[in-house]
Protein backbone atom coordinates (compact mmCIF):
# COMPACT_ATOMS: atom_id res chain seq x y z
CA UNK A 1 0.00 0.00 0.00
CA UNK A 2 1.10 3.55 -0.72
CA UNK A 3 0.00 4.99 2.58
CA UNK A 4 2.95 7.21 3.41
CA UNK A 5 1.63 9.59 6.04
CA UNK A 6 3.78 9.52 9.19
CA UNK A 7 4.37 11.84 12.12
CA UNK A 8 7.02 13.84 10.29
CA UNK A 9 4.97 14.36 7.15
CA UNK A 10 1.95 15.25 9.27
CA UNK A 11 4.02 17.79 11.16
CA UNK A 12 5.17 19.37 7.90
CA UNK A 13 1.58 19.35 6.58
CA UNK A 14 0.67 21.41 9.64
CA UNK A 15 2.19 24.32 7.70
CA UNK A 16 -1.17 24.38 5.92
CA UNK A 17 -2.72 25.54 9.17
CA UNK A 18 -0.33 28.48 9.09
CA UNK A 19 -1.87 29.49 5.75
CA UNK A 20 -5.32 29.76 7.36
CA UNK A 21 -3.86 31.46 10.42
CA UNK A 22 -1.91 33.91 8.25
CA UNK A 23 -5.03 34.85 6.26
CA UNK A 24 -6.98 35.37 9.46
CA UNK A 25 -4.32 37.68 10.93
CA UNK A 26 -3.64 39.51 7.68
CA UNK A 27 -7.33 40.17 6.93
CA UNK A 28 -8.13 40.79 10.64
CA UNK A 29 -10.85 38.12 10.53
CA UNK A 30 -10.49 37.44 14.25
CA UNK A 31 -10.57 33.70 13.57
CA UNK A 32 -7.05 32.89 14.84
CA UNK A 33 -8.24 31.71 18.24
CA UNK A 34 -10.93 29.50 16.69
CA UNK A 35 -8.46 28.06 14.19
CA UNK A 36 -6.01 27.10 16.93
CA UNK A 37 -8.76 25.60 19.11
CA UNK A 38 -10.23 23.79 16.11
CA UNK A 39 -6.92 22.29 15.06
CA UNK A 40 -5.99 21.20 18.59
CA UNK A 41 -9.41 19.65 19.11
CA UNK A 42 -9.29 17.84 15.79
CA UNK A 43 -5.85 16.39 16.51
CA UNK A 44 -6.68 15.33 20.08
CA UNK A 45 -10.13 13.91 19.22
CA UNK A 46 -8.85 11.98 16.23
CA UNK A 47 -5.91 10.49 18.14
CA UNK A 48 -8.26 9.37 20.91
CA UNK A 49 -10.69 7.90 18.37
CA UNK A 50 -7.84 6.23 16.51
CA UNK A 51 -6.58 4.40 19.58
CA UNK A 52 -10.12 3.68 20.79
CA UNK A 53 -11.12 2.15 17.45
CA UNK A 54 -7.91 0.15 17.32
CA UNK A 55 -8.79 -1.30 20.72
CA UNK A 56 -12.44 -1.97 19.81
CA UNK A 57 -11.53 -3.64 16.52
CA UNK A 58 -9.00 -5.86 18.29
CA UNK A 59 -11.34 -6.89 21.10
CA UNK A 60 -14.20 -7.43 18.58
CA UNK A 61 -16.85 -7.64 21.30
CA UNK A 62 -20.54 -7.33 20.39
CA UNK A 63 -21.49 -5.19 23.40
CA UNK A 64 -18.55 -2.87 23.00
CA UNK A 65 -19.44 -2.37 19.32
CA UNK A 66 -23.07 -1.65 20.20
CA UNK A 67 -21.98 0.74 22.97
CA UNK A 68 -19.81 2.64 20.52
CA UNK A 69 -22.67 2.85 18.03
CA UNK A 70 -24.95 4.06 20.82
CA UNK A 71 -22.41 6.71 21.73
CA UNK A 72 -22.29 7.92 18.10
CA UNK A 73 -26.09 8.06 17.90
CA UNK A 74 -26.38 9.94 21.17
CA UNK A 75 -23.82 12.53 20.11
CA UNK A 76 -25.54 12.97 16.77
CA UNK A 77 -28.87 13.50 18.56
CA UNK A 78 -27.29 15.99 20.95
CA UNK A 79 -25.95 18.02 18.04
CA UNK A 80 -29.22 17.87 16.09
CA UNK A 81 -31.04 19.11 19.20
CA UNK A 82 -28.90 22.24 19.29
CA UNK A 83 -30.26 23.20 15.87
CA UNK A 84 -33.84 23.17 17.12
CA UNK A 85 -33.95 25.85 19.80
CA UNK A 86 -37.45 26.26 21.20
CA UNK A 87 -38.54 22.74 20.23
CA UNK A 88 -39.39 20.85 23.42
CA UNK A 89 -38.10 17.30 23.73
CA UNK A 90 -35.79 17.94 20.76
CA UNK A 91 -33.22 15.57 22.28
CA UNK A 92 -35.69 12.71 22.68
CA UNK A 93 -37.14 13.31 19.20
CA UNK A 94 -33.68 13.48 17.60
CA UNK A 95 -32.57 10.39 19.47
CA UNK A 96 -35.53 8.39 18.25
CA UNK A 97 -35.23 9.72 14.68
CA UNK A 98 -31.50 9.00 14.44
CA UNK A 99 -31.80 5.65 16.20
CA UNK A 100 -34.54 4.44 13.83
CA UNK A 101 -32.95 5.87 10.67
CA UNK A 102 -29.55 4.41 11.54
CA UNK A 103 -31.01 1.11 12.73
CA UNK A 104 -33.22 0.48 9.72
CA UNK A 105 -30.50 1.48 7.25
CA UNK A 106 -27.83 -0.63 8.96
CA UNK A 107 -30.25 -3.53 9.24
CA UNK A 108 -30.89 -3.53 5.48
CA UNK A 109 -27.16 -3.28 4.74
CA UNK A 110 -26.29 -6.17 7.06
CA UNK A 111 -29.17 -8.39 5.95
CA UNK A 112 -28.41 -7.77 2.29
CA UNK A 113 -24.82 -8.74 2.93
CA UNK A 114 -23.46 -5.36 1.83
CA UNK A 115 -21.58 -5.02 5.10
CA UNK A 116 -20.60 -7.49 7.82
CA UNK A 117 -21.44 -7.17 11.49
CA UNK A 118 -17.84 -6.53 12.51
CA UNK A 119 -16.75 -3.41 14.40
CA UNK A 120 -14.46 -2.16 11.61
CA UNK A 121 -17.47 -1.95 9.30
CA UNK A 122 -20.37 -1.28 11.67
CA UNK A 123 -18.82 1.65 13.52
CA UNK A 124 -17.66 3.78 10.58
CA UNK A 125 -20.88 3.13 8.68
CA UNK A 126 -22.98 4.00 11.76
CA UNK A 127 -21.05 7.24 12.00
CA UNK A 128 -21.71 8.12 8.36
CA UNK A 129 -25.40 7.34 8.63
CA UNK A 130 -25.92 9.05 11.98
CA UNK A 131 -24.06 12.19 10.97
CA UNK A 132 -26.03 12.57 7.75
CA UNK A 133 -29.27 11.94 9.61
CA UNK A 134 -28.14 14.54 12.18
CA UNK A 135 -27.52 17.18 9.52
CA UNK A 136 -30.86 16.42 7.84
CA UNK A 137 -32.74 16.69 11.14
CA UNK A 138 -30.92 19.91 12.03
CA UNK A 139 -31.93 21.45 8.69
CA UNK A 140 -35.49 20.23 9.15
CA UNK A 141 -35.70 21.81 12.63
CA UNK A 142 -34.40 25.10 11.34
CA UNK A 143 -36.93 24.98 8.53
CA UNK A 144 -39.80 24.24 10.96
CA UNK A 145 -38.77 27.14 13.19
CA UNK A 146 -38.46 29.64 10.37
CA UNK A 147 -41.63 28.54 8.59
CA UNK A 148 -43.80 28.57 11.71
CA UNK A 149 -42.51 32.11 12.23
CA UNK A 150 -42.89 33.35 8.64
CA UNK A 151 -46.16 31.59 7.88
CA UNK A 152 -47.81 32.29 11.20
CA UNK A 153 -50.81 34.05 9.64
CA UNK A 154 -51.50 31.17 7.26
CA UNK A 155 -51.39 28.65 10.10
CA UNK A 156 -53.72 30.79 12.22
CA UNK A 157 -56.21 31.00 9.38
CA UNK A 158 -56.20 27.26 8.85
CA UNK A 159 -56.84 26.78 12.57
CA UNK A 160 -59.64 29.35 12.49
CA UNK A 161 -61.26 27.35 9.69
CA UNK A 162 -61.32 24.33 12.00
CA UNK A 163 -58.27 22.52 10.68
CA UNK A 164 -56.60 19.91 12.87
CA UNK A 165 -53.00 20.50 13.84
CA UNK A 166 -51.63 18.31 11.07
CA UNK A 167 -53.87 19.92 8.42
CA UNK A 168 -52.75 23.34 9.64
CA UNK A 169 -49.07 22.36 9.53
CA UNK A 170 -48.80 19.88 6.66
CA UNK A 171 -47.38 22.34 4.11
CA UNK A 172 -44.71 23.37 6.62
CA UNK A 173 -43.93 19.80 7.65
CA UNK A 174 -43.52 18.71 4.02
CA UNK A 175 -41.24 21.63 3.24
CA UNK A 176 -39.11 20.87 6.31
CA UNK A 177 -38.75 17.20 5.31
CA UNK A 178 -37.79 18.34 1.81
CA UNK A 179 -35.20 20.71 3.27
CA UNK A 180 -33.72 17.90 5.33
CA UNK A 181 -33.46 15.52 2.39
CA UNK A 182 -32.39 17.86 -0.39
CA UNK A 183 -28.61 18.05 0.28
CA UNK A 184 -28.40 14.24 0.03
CA UNK A 185 -30.40 14.20 -3.20
CA UNK A 186 -28.32 17.03 -4.64
CA UNK A 187 -25.06 15.32 -3.80
CA UNK A 188 -26.37 12.03 -5.21
CA UNK A 189 -26.84 13.86 -8.52
CA UNK A 190 -23.27 15.16 -8.66
CA UNK A 191 -21.41 12.28 -7.04
CA UNK A 192 -18.41 11.32 -9.13
CA UNK A 193 -18.78 14.41 -11.34
CA UNK A 194 -17.94 17.07 -8.78
CA UNK A 195 -16.67 15.22 -5.77
CA UNK A 196 -15.11 11.84 -5.20
CA UNK A 197 -16.66 11.26 -1.80
CA UNK A 198 -14.92 9.97 1.29
CA UNK A 199 -15.84 6.31 1.07
CA UNK A 200 -14.51 5.68 -2.43
CA UNK A 201 -11.61 8.10 -2.03
CA UNK A 202 -10.53 6.20 1.07
CA UNK A 203 -10.73 2.84 -0.66
CA UNK A 204 -8.90 4.09 -3.75
CA UNK A 205 -6.25 5.55 -1.45
CA UNK A 206 -5.89 2.19 0.22
CA UNK A 207 -5.24 0.62 -3.18
CA UNK A 208 -8.67 -0.87 -3.90
CA UNK A 209 -9.69 -1.16 -7.57
CA UNK A 210 -11.84 1.95 -8.38
CA UNK A 211 -14.54 -0.24 -9.93
CA UNK A 212 -14.86 -2.01 -6.60
CA UNK A 213 -14.60 1.27 -4.69
CA UNK A 214 -17.54 2.83 -6.55
CA UNK A 215 -19.75 -0.08 -5.52
CA UNK A 216 -19.23 0.97 -1.93
CA UNK A 217 -20.00 4.56 -2.88
CA UNK A 218 -23.22 3.45 -4.54
CA UNK A 219 -24.15 1.66 -1.34
CA UNK A 220 -23.37 4.86 0.61
CA UNK A 221 -25.62 6.89 -1.70
CA UNK A 222 -28.48 4.46 -1.10
CA UNK A 223 -28.00 4.36 2.64
CA UNK A 224 -27.81 8.14 3.02
CA UNK A 225 -31.05 8.58 1.09
CA UNK A 226 -32.76 6.18 3.45
CA UNK A 227 -31.17 7.70 6.56
CA UNK A 228 -31.97 11.33 5.78
CA UNK A 229 -35.52 10.63 4.64
CA UNK A 230 -36.33 8.50 7.69
CA UNK A 231 -34.59 10.93 10.07
CA UNK A 232 -36.36 13.98 8.62
CA UNK A 233 -39.83 12.47 8.50
CA UNK A 234 -39.71 11.09 12.04
CA UNK A 235 -38.28 14.31 13.49
CA UNK A 236 -40.74 16.58 11.66
CA UNK A 237 -43.84 14.55 12.46
CA UNK A 238 -42.87 14.42 16.13
CA UNK A 239 -41.75 18.05 16.37
CA UNK A 240 -44.54 20.03 14.68
CA UNK A 241 -46.96 19.60 17.61
CA UNK A 242 -44.50 21.51 19.75
CA UNK A 243 -45.54 24.70 18.02
CA UNK A 244 -49.03 24.40 19.52
CA UNK A 245 -50.29 24.47 23.08
CA UNK A 246 -52.78 22.13 24.73
CA UNK A 247 -55.72 24.24 23.55
CA UNK A 248 -54.52 23.58 19.99
CA UNK A 249 -53.51 27.21 19.58
CA UNK A 250 -50.35 28.38 17.86
CA UNK A 251 -47.84 29.38 20.52
CA UNK B 1 -84.07 34.39 25.02
CA UNK B 2 -81.29 32.01 25.93
CA UNK B 3 -77.76 33.13 25.19
CA UNK B 4 -75.80 31.21 22.61
CA UNK B 5 -72.60 32.67 23.99
CA UNK B 6 -72.22 33.98 27.49
CA UNK B 7 -69.13 35.63 28.95
CA UNK B 8 -68.72 36.28 32.65
CA UNK B 9 -65.88 38.30 34.11
CA UNK B 10 -63.61 37.43 31.21
CA UNK B 11 -60.11 38.87 31.58
CA UNK B 12 -57.13 38.70 29.29
CA UNK B 13 -53.66 39.62 30.36
CA UNK B 14 -50.20 39.33 28.82
CA UNK B 15 -47.53 39.65 31.55
CA UNK B 16 -48.72 42.73 33.50
CA UNK B 17 -50.60 44.21 30.56
CA UNK B 18 -54.34 44.01 31.17
CA UNK B 19 -56.02 43.83 27.75
CA UNK B 20 -59.59 42.87 28.72
CA UNK B 21 -61.23 43.70 32.08
CA UNK B 22 -64.13 41.73 33.51
CA UNK B 23 -66.07 41.40 30.27
CA UNK B 24 -69.69 40.28 30.78
CA UNK B 25 -71.59 39.66 27.55
CA UNK B 26 -74.73 37.74 26.65
CA UNK B 27 -75.00 37.00 22.93
CA UNK B 28 -78.37 35.58 21.90
CA UNK B 29 -78.61 33.06 19.07
CA UNK B 30 -79.31 34.81 15.77
CA UNK B 31 -77.92 38.18 16.87
CA UNK B 32 -76.32 40.50 14.33
CA UNK B 33 -73.93 42.61 16.40
CA UNK B 34 -71.65 45.43 15.36
CA UNK B 35 -68.59 45.77 17.58
CA UNK B 36 -66.65 49.00 17.59
CA UNK B 37 -64.25 51.06 19.67
CA UNK B 38 -60.83 52.68 19.39
CA UNK B 39 -57.87 50.80 17.93
CA UNK B 40 -55.92 48.79 20.47
CA UNK B 41 -58.92 48.70 22.81
CA UNK B 42 -59.23 44.91 22.77
CA UNK B 43 -61.94 44.20 20.15
CA UNK B 44 -59.90 41.68 18.17
CA UNK B 45 -58.64 40.04 21.35
CA UNK B 46 -62.22 39.59 22.51
CA UNK B 47 -63.28 37.96 19.23
CA UNK B 48 -60.18 35.74 19.20
CA UNK B 49 -61.03 34.51 22.69
CA UNK B 50 -64.58 33.72 21.57
CA UNK B 51 -63.07 31.93 18.53
CA UNK B 52 -60.79 29.79 20.77
CA UNK B 53 -57.78 31.16 18.91
CA UNK B 54 -56.38 32.39 22.24
CA UNK B 55 -57.46 31.52 25.79
CA UNK B 56 -58.85 33.95 28.34
CA UNK B 57 -56.75 34.44 31.45
CA UNK B 58 -59.76 34.15 33.78
CA UNK B 59 -63.58 34.16 33.81
CA UNK B 60 -66.08 31.87 32.13
CA UNK B 61 -67.17 31.51 28.54
CA UNK B 62 -70.22 29.36 27.87
CA UNK B 63 -71.09 28.30 24.32
CA UNK B 64 -74.36 26.50 23.66
CA UNK B 65 -74.73 25.64 27.35
CA UNK B 66 -71.25 24.20 27.85
CA UNK B 67 -68.03 25.86 29.01
CA UNK B 68 -65.59 26.45 26.14
CA UNK B 69 -63.05 24.16 27.81
CA UNK B 70 -65.35 21.17 27.36
CA UNK B 71 -65.16 21.38 23.55
CA UNK B 72 -62.45 20.02 21.33
CA UNK B 73 -60.95 23.30 20.03
CA UNK B 74 -60.97 22.08 16.44
CA UNK B 75 -64.64 21.06 16.43
CA UNK B 76 -65.49 24.28 18.31
CA UNK B 77 -63.77 26.45 15.66
CA UNK B 78 -65.91 24.80 12.98
CA UNK B 79 -68.96 26.19 14.79
CA UNK B 80 -67.52 29.54 15.84
CA UNK B 81 -65.66 30.74 12.78
CA UNK B 82 -63.25 33.68 12.80
CA UNK B 83 -62.45 35.76 9.70
CA UNK B 84 -59.22 37.74 9.71
CA UNK B 85 -58.79 41.37 8.83
CA UNK B 86 -56.12 40.83 6.17
CA UNK B 87 -56.53 37.22 5.17
CA UNK B 88 -53.82 35.08 3.61
CA UNK B 89 -54.92 32.79 0.83
CA UNK B 90 -53.31 29.34 0.56
CA UNK B 91 -51.84 27.42 -2.32
CA UNK B 92 -52.03 28.71 -5.87
CA UNK B 93 -55.62 29.05 -7.00
CA UNK B 94 -58.94 30.11 -5.53
CA UNK B 95 -60.00 26.46 -5.75
CA UNK B 96 -57.13 25.46 -3.42
CA UNK B 97 -58.65 27.76 -0.81
CA UNK B 98 -62.24 26.74 -1.24
CA UNK B 99 -61.35 23.03 -1.24
CA UNK B 100 -59.63 23.41 2.14
CA UNK B 101 -62.77 23.30 4.32
CA UNK B 102 -63.72 20.07 2.51
CA UNK B 103 -60.23 18.56 2.81
CA UNK B 104 -60.12 19.01 6.57
CA UNK B 105 -63.49 17.23 6.82
CA UNK B 106 -62.26 14.50 4.46
CA UNK B 107 -64.89 15.40 1.88
CA UNK B 108 -64.83 16.12 -1.83
CA UNK B 109 -65.40 19.75 -2.79
CA UNK B 110 -69.05 20.47 -3.59
CA UNK B 111 -68.46 22.58 -6.71
CA UNK B 112 -72.12 23.56 -7.00
CA UNK B 113 -72.16 24.98 -3.49
CA UNK B 114 -68.81 26.73 -4.01
CA UNK B 115 -70.01 28.40 -7.22
CA UNK B 116 -73.23 29.54 -5.54
CA UNK B 117 -71.19 31.04 -2.71
CA UNK B 118 -68.92 32.83 -5.20
CA UNK B 119 -71.96 34.25 -6.99
CA UNK B 120 -73.45 35.39 -3.70
CA UNK B 121 -70.51 37.71 -3.11
CA UNK B 122 -70.40 38.95 -6.70
CA UNK B 123 -67.69 36.63 -8.02
CA UNK B 124 -68.10 34.44 -11.07
CA UNK B 125 -67.44 30.73 -11.52
CA UNK B 126 -64.36 31.71 -13.55
CA UNK B 127 -62.73 33.00 -10.34
CA UNK B 128 -62.48 29.43 -9.09
CA UNK B 129 -59.50 28.59 -11.29
CA UNK B 130 -57.84 31.96 -11.06
CA UNK B 131 -54.37 32.13 -9.49
CA UNK B 132 -54.57 33.95 -6.16
CA UNK B 133 -51.82 36.38 -7.14
CA UNK B 134 -54.14 37.79 -9.80
CA UNK B 135 -56.89 38.71 -7.33
CA UNK B 136 -57.54 42.25 -6.14
CA UNK B 137 -57.63 42.97 -2.39
CA UNK B 138 -61.42 42.99 -2.43
CA UNK B 139 -61.60 39.65 -4.27
CA UNK B 140 -59.15 38.07 -1.83
CA UNK B 141 -61.22 39.23 1.13
CA UNK B 142 -64.39 37.76 -0.38
CA UNK B 143 -62.73 34.44 -1.22
CA UNK B 144 -61.47 34.29 2.36
CA UNK B 145 -65.00 34.95 3.67
CA UNK B 146 -66.43 32.13 1.59
CA UNK B 147 -63.91 29.70 3.14
CA UNK B 148 -65.55 30.35 6.49
CA UNK B 149 -69.13 29.62 5.43
CA UNK B 150 -68.97 26.68 3.01
CA UNK B 151 -69.92 24.67 6.06
CA UNK B 152 -72.26 27.03 7.89
CA UNK B 153 -70.97 27.85 11.36
CA UNK B 154 -73.31 28.81 14.20
CA UNK B 155 -71.33 31.97 14.81
CA UNK B 156 -69.35 34.10 12.38
CA UNK B 157 -66.82 36.51 13.87
CA UNK B 158 -65.69 39.15 11.38
CA UNK B 159 -62.67 41.30 12.11
CA UNK B 160 -62.93 44.45 9.95
CA UNK B 161 -63.53 42.34 6.89
CA UNK B 162 -64.98 45.19 4.86
CA UNK B 163 -62.10 47.59 5.61
CA UNK B 164 -60.31 46.91 2.31
CA UNK B 165 -63.41 46.97 0.11
CA UNK B 166 -64.81 49.75 -2.06
CA UNK B 167 -68.39 50.97 -1.51
CA UNK B 168 -69.88 48.66 -4.10
CA UNK B 169 -68.19 45.55 -2.67
CA UNK B 170 -69.07 46.62 0.86
CA UNK B 171 -72.75 46.68 -0.15
CA UNK B 172 -72.45 43.18 -1.64
CA UNK B 173 -70.80 41.80 1.50
CA UNK B 174 -73.31 43.53 3.80
CA UNK B 175 -76.26 42.11 1.91
CA UNK B 176 -74.66 38.66 1.95
CA UNK B 177 -73.94 38.82 5.70
CA UNK B 178 -77.52 39.92 6.36
CA UNK B 179 -78.77 36.98 4.33
CA UNK B 180 -76.53 34.58 6.29
CA UNK B 181 -77.95 36.02 9.48
CA UNK B 182 -81.62 36.18 8.51
CA UNK B 183 -82.03 33.12 6.29
CA UNK B 184 -79.34 30.78 7.60
CA UNK B 185 -79.60 31.99 11.23
CA UNK B 186 -75.86 32.48 11.59
CA UNK B 187 -75.09 34.65 14.61
CA UNK B 188 -72.69 37.36 13.47
CA UNK B 189 -70.41 39.73 15.31
CA UNK B 190 -68.65 42.24 13.09
CA UNK B 191 -65.84 44.56 14.13
CA UNK B 192 -65.84 47.83 12.23
CA UNK B 193 -64.68 51.45 12.31
CA UNK B 194 -66.90 52.38 9.39
CA UNK B 195 -69.38 55.15 10.33
CA UNK B 196 -72.05 53.90 7.90
CA UNK B 197 -71.83 50.37 9.26
CA UNK B 198 -72.03 51.65 12.84
CA UNK B 199 -75.06 53.80 11.98
CA UNK B 200 -76.80 50.82 10.36
CA UNK B 201 -76.12 48.44 13.28
CA UNK B 202 -78.99 46.41 14.78
CA UNK B 203 -77.13 45.99 18.04
CA UNK B 204 -74.04 47.95 18.88
CA UNK B 205 -71.32 47.03 21.35
CA UNK B 206 -68.18 48.95 22.10
CA UNK B 207 -64.85 47.92 23.58
CA UNK B 208 -63.01 50.83 25.16
CA UNK B 209 -59.72 50.30 27.00
CA UNK B 210 -60.50 46.64 27.57
CA UNK B 211 -64.04 47.19 28.89
CA UNK B 212 -67.20 46.23 27.05
CA UNK B 213 -70.16 48.61 26.71
CA UNK B 214 -73.30 47.12 25.21
CA UNK B 215 -75.88 49.46 23.65
CA UNK B 216 -79.31 47.97 23.25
Amino acid sequence: MNLAVNNTSLFLAAMLVLVALGISLWQKLGLDRDIVIGVVRAVVQLFIVGYLLKYIFRVNNLWLTLAMMGFIIFNAAWNAKKRGPGIDHALAISLLAIFVSTGVTLGVLVLSGAIKFVPSQMIPISGMIASNSMVAIGLAYRSLNSQFHDQRQGVLERLALGAGLLDASIAIVREAIRTGMSPTIDSAKTVGLVSLPGMMSGLIFAGVDPVRAIKYQIMVTFMLLSATSLGSIIACYLAYRNFYNEQKQLE
Amino acid sequence: MNSLISLEKVNYQIADQHILHDVDWQIPAGAHITLTGPSGGGKSTLLRIIAAMISKTSGTLIFDGQPIESYDPIMYRRQVSYCFQQPTLFGETVADNLAFPYQIRKQVMDTQRVVTALNNVGLSERTLHQPIIELSGGERQRVALIRNILFLPKVLLLDEVTAGLDENNKQIVHAWLRQLNEQDHVTTIMITHDATEIAAADQLAKVVAGRLEVHA
